[in-house]
C-alpha cells in the first residue's frame, strides 16, 4: 500500500529546498514548509500524497500532521491525484461577467469529463477556482504556471491542443527562467 | 492625461530589467536615503506625503510605520503583501510584472527606514510567474550591490526574499499572512497585539501592499510634500485601479486621486466606455469586498455631486448611498447583468475562503452561498430575501478579521440597492434582459459576448 512507500526529494530538489530553507533565522525553518510542498507536488506527480508530505515533513524535521494540515488548508494542493495538465478556470465575478461559464462548458464538451474530473487517459483534470487576479484580461484559466488569457473558444481549443502535444504543464517551483513577452 | 507617478516609465521597453530601470532614474532614491537621510527622516517624508494603505483599508502608512516597536537586540521585519487576491484585483502582478525593481527599490528603502536586515515579499502562490520574475529582479539586485552586505557602501545590510503562498484569499489579512510565512495555515490572529508590536515570528513587523511599498520610491525621490500635493483631500497622490468587466478598455490604470467616476468609465483615457453601447447597470468600485452600487449613486452622490475616485468621495454617504475606494478593483457591469448572479459568485467566493476559524463568517457565508443557489435554481421564496439581509448582519463585526465583513457587505448593497431585482428573479425564475443568462440556465450554447 501507498502508506509504506516512502519517497525522497531528488538531490536537484533538495539543492533547491536547502537553499529555500537557509531564507529564514535560525530555528525558524518551519517557513519553509509551503514553498517545500510546492516541490513536492511538482516533483511527485502533481499531488501530495501522503508519503510525499511526509517526505517534506522528513527534510525539514517537522511532525508529519504539521504538514498535512498545512497541505489541506491551501486550495492549491491536490491531496488527490490530478492530471498531467489541470485545467483552473476562474469563475468569480469578472470573468463570470466575461464568459467563464461558457468556457467551462466548453470544455466539459470537448473533453467530455464534468468539472472536478479527470480525462481517462490522465491528460487532463478539469476545475473552476476563485479569482485569480487576471480580472482585467476575463476570462481566463490557469495551467501549472501559466496564466491564458482573453480566452475565446477557439483559442481554448488550440490551448487544449497544444497542451496535449506538450504533455505536461509548465512549473515555475523550481528555477526555470520565466520568458514573456 | 492624469499624472502618473508608479508607472510614468511603464511604456519603456525592458524596464523590467535593471540596466534600463536604472537608465530612467532608478535606484537614485536609494543612492539619495542611504548617502543623505537618515531612517527617521524617511518615516518622516512618509508621514508627510499622506500616503494610505493601497491594500484596500487605507490606513496612513507613516502612522503605521510610526507604531513600530523597536526594542533593543530584537529584529524587525518588513513583509510586502502581494497576496492579491481580492476579486476585481490585479494591480500588484502589473506592477510586479512590469517594474520589479520599483518594489524592490521600495522594499530596500522601507527596510532601512525602520531598520529590517531581512524582508520577505509575500506572493500568491497562483502568481508563480510573477514571483519568477521578482526573484530574477533580486538577483539582479544583488548582483549589483543593491541588496546584500553594505549596499552601496553604506554599511546598511539588507536580504530580500520572495515567499509564495499557495491559495487562500484570507492570507491577504496581514496576521494570517504571517501565519503563512511561519509555515502554518493562514488562521488571522487575534488582535491586539498588533504586528508593529509581535508579528513575524513575535517580532516587530509592518506588513504593506506592493502599491504602498513602491510609492516610498517617489517620495523619496521628490519629497513628501511634492507627492501629497497630488491629488484630493485627504486622498493624496495615486491610485493604480484595476478595472475590469463590461466595459471597452479593461486593464490597470494610475488616476490621480479625485478624477470623476463618470470620467473614468467613460473617456478614452481610461475605461472607453461601455461595452457593445449597452448602458451602465452598477459598479463595484473597490474589490469584490465593497457596496455594489447603481449607476446614478455612483456616478453622483447622494446630494447630486458629480462622484470623484478618492477615498472620501467614494465613501460619501456612508453604506447607505456610498461604498469604498477599496484595493481599486473597479468592476462595472452592464445594463444585461443579473446583480442575483453575479452575487452568487461573491457569495460562493467568499464561503470558499473562509478560513473556518469564526463560526458567524464559517457557517454564515455557507448559508448565504446556500440561499443564492437556491434562488438562482428557481426555489427562492420572497423570505429569502429577508434571511439572506439577517445572516449577513448577523456576521458583520462579529468576527476575528474583516473576511467577516468582506463578505457581508456585498451581500447587504446588493439587496439594498436591488431587492426589487431579487424579488423578481424570484417571482419570475430569471432576469428577462439576460439572453446568455436564459441560454446559460436552459444548457444552450450561447457565443462568448
Amino acid at each position: 500500500m501507498s502508506e509504506k512507500t516512502i519517497l525522497k526529494f531528488s538531490d536537484e530538489t533538495a539543492a533547491i529546498a536547502k537553499k529555500i530553507v537557509a531564507r529564514y533565522p535560525e530555528g525558524r525553518h518551519k517557513s519553509a514548509l509551503i514553498p517545500l510542498l510546492h516541490l513536492a507536488q511538482a516533483e511527485f506527480d502533481g499531488w501530495l500524497s501522503v508519503p510525499a508530505m511526509d517526505c517534506v515533513a522528513e527534510f525539514l524535521s517537522i511532525q508529519p500532521i504539521e504538514a498535512y494540515e498545512v497541505a489541506s488548508f491551501y486550495s492549491m494542493f491536490n491531496l488527490k491525484p490530478v492530471g498531467k495538465c489541470t485545467l483552473e478556470v476562474c469563475r468569480t465575478s469578472s470573468c463570470w461577467l466575461s464568459g467563464a461559464e461558457d468556457v467551462v462548458r466548453h470544455i466539459e464538451k470537448k473533453l467530455g469529463i464534468k468539472e472536478g474530473q479527470t480525462t481517462a487517459d490522465g491528460m487532463f483534470t478539469l476545475k473552476t477556482v476563485e479569482c485569480l487576479g487576471s480580472c482585467g484580461t476575463a476570462p481566463m484559466l490557469q495551467c501549472g504556471g501559466d496564466y491564458y488569457e482573453n480566452l475565446t473558444l477557439e483559442k481554448t481549443d488550440n490551448l487544449l491542443e497544444a497542451l496535449r502535444a506538450e504533455g505536461k504543464a509548465r512549473v515555475y517551483t523550481n528555477d526555470n527562467p520565466v520568458n514573456i513577452d | 492625461m492624469g499624472k502618473k507617478i508608479l508607472l510614468a516609465n511603464d511604456h519603456i521597453e525592458g524596464i523590467r530589467f535593471l540596466d534600463t530601470y536604472r537608465k530612467n532614474g532608478g535606484y537614485t532614491a536609494l543612492e539619495k536615503a542611504l548617502k543623505s537621510m537618515t531612517p527617521e527622516q524617511i518615516v518622516e517624508e512618509v508621514k508627510t506625503s499622506g500616503l494610505r494603505g493601497r491594500g484596500g483599508a487605507g490606513f496612513p502608512t507613516g502612522m503605521k510605520w510610526s507604531f513600530l516597536a523597536k526594542p533593543e537586540g530584537v529584529p524587525r521585519y518588513v513583509v510586502c503583501n502581494a497576496d492579491e487576491s481580492e476579486p476585481g484585483t490585479f494591480k500588484d502582478r502589473y506592477l510586479m510584472e512590469r517594474i520589479p525593481h520599483l518594489l524592490i527599490e521600495g522594499m530596500i528603502l522601507s527596510s532601512f527606514a525602520l531598520g529590517a536586515k531581512t524582508s520577505y515579499i509575500y506572493i500568491r502562490g497562483e502568481y508563480f510567474y510573477v514571483a519568477r520574475i521578482v526573484e530574477q529582479a533580486i538577483e539582479e539586485a544583488y548582483a549589483a550591490g543593491l541588496l546584500g552586505k553594505n549596499i552601496l557602501n553604506s554599511g546598511f545590510d539588507l536580504d530580500l526574499y520572495v515567499q509564495i503562498g499557495a491559495g487562500a484569499y484570507i492570507c491577504g489579512e496581514e496576521t494570517a499572512l504571517l501565519e503563512s510565512l511561519e509555515g502554518k495555515r493562514g488562521n488571522p490572529r487575534i488582535k491586539p497585539p498588533f504586528p508593529a508590536i509581535a508579528g513575524l515570528y513575535g517580532c516587530p513587523t509592518v506588513v504593506n501592499n506592493v502599491e504602498t511599498i513602491a510609492a516610498v520610491v517617489p517620495i523619496v525621490n521628490e519629497g513628501g510634500a511634492a507627492y501629497a500635493a497630488v491629488g484630493i483631500g485627504n486622498s493624496k497622490g495615486t491610485k493604480l485601479i484595476s478595472a475590469s468587466g463590461h466595459i471597452n478598455k479593461p486593464g490597470v490604470y494610475e488616476i490621480e486621486l479625485g478624477v470623476p467616476v463618470e470620467e473614468f468609465i467613460y473617456s478614452d483615457e481610461y475605461c472607453g466606455g461601455i461595452r457593445n453601447g449597452k448602458k451602465l447597470k452598477a459598479v463595484v468600485a473597490g474589490g469584490s469586498s465593497v457596496p455594489i452600487l447603481p449607476t446614478e449613486l455612483i456616478l453622483n452622490t447622494a446630494a447630486g455631486e458629480p462622484r470623484l475616485m478618492s477615498y472620501e468621495s467614494l465613501a460619501d454617504g456612508g453604506f447607505a448611498t456610498g461604498t469604498m475606494l477599496g484595493s481599486g478593483g473597479f468592476i462595472v457591469m452592464d445594463e444585461d447583468t443579473s446583480i442575483v448572479k453575479n452575487l452568487y459568485t461573491f457569495a460562493r467566493f467568499y464561503h470558499h475562503e473562509s478560513c473556518g476559524q469564526c463560526s458567524p463568517c464559517r457557517e454564515g457565508t455557507g448559508w448565504m452561498e446556500k440561499i443564492l443557489h437556491k434562488i438562482l435554481h428557481g426555489h427562492g421564496t420572497l423570505a429569502d430575501v429577508d434571511l439572506l439581509w439577517d445572516i449577513q448582519s448577523k456576521i458583520e463585526g462579529k468576527t476575528i478579521c474583516p473576511l467577516g465583513e468582506a463578505a457581508a457587505w456585498p451581500v447587504a448593497a446588493a439587496i439594498r440597492h436591488f431587492r426589487k431585482e431579487f424579488e423578481d428573479f424570484i417571482r419570475n425564475g430569471e432576469h428577462v434582459n439576460d439572453v446568455k443568462h436564459y441560454y446559460r440556465l436552459n444548457n444552450l450554447t450561447a457565443p462568448i459576448n
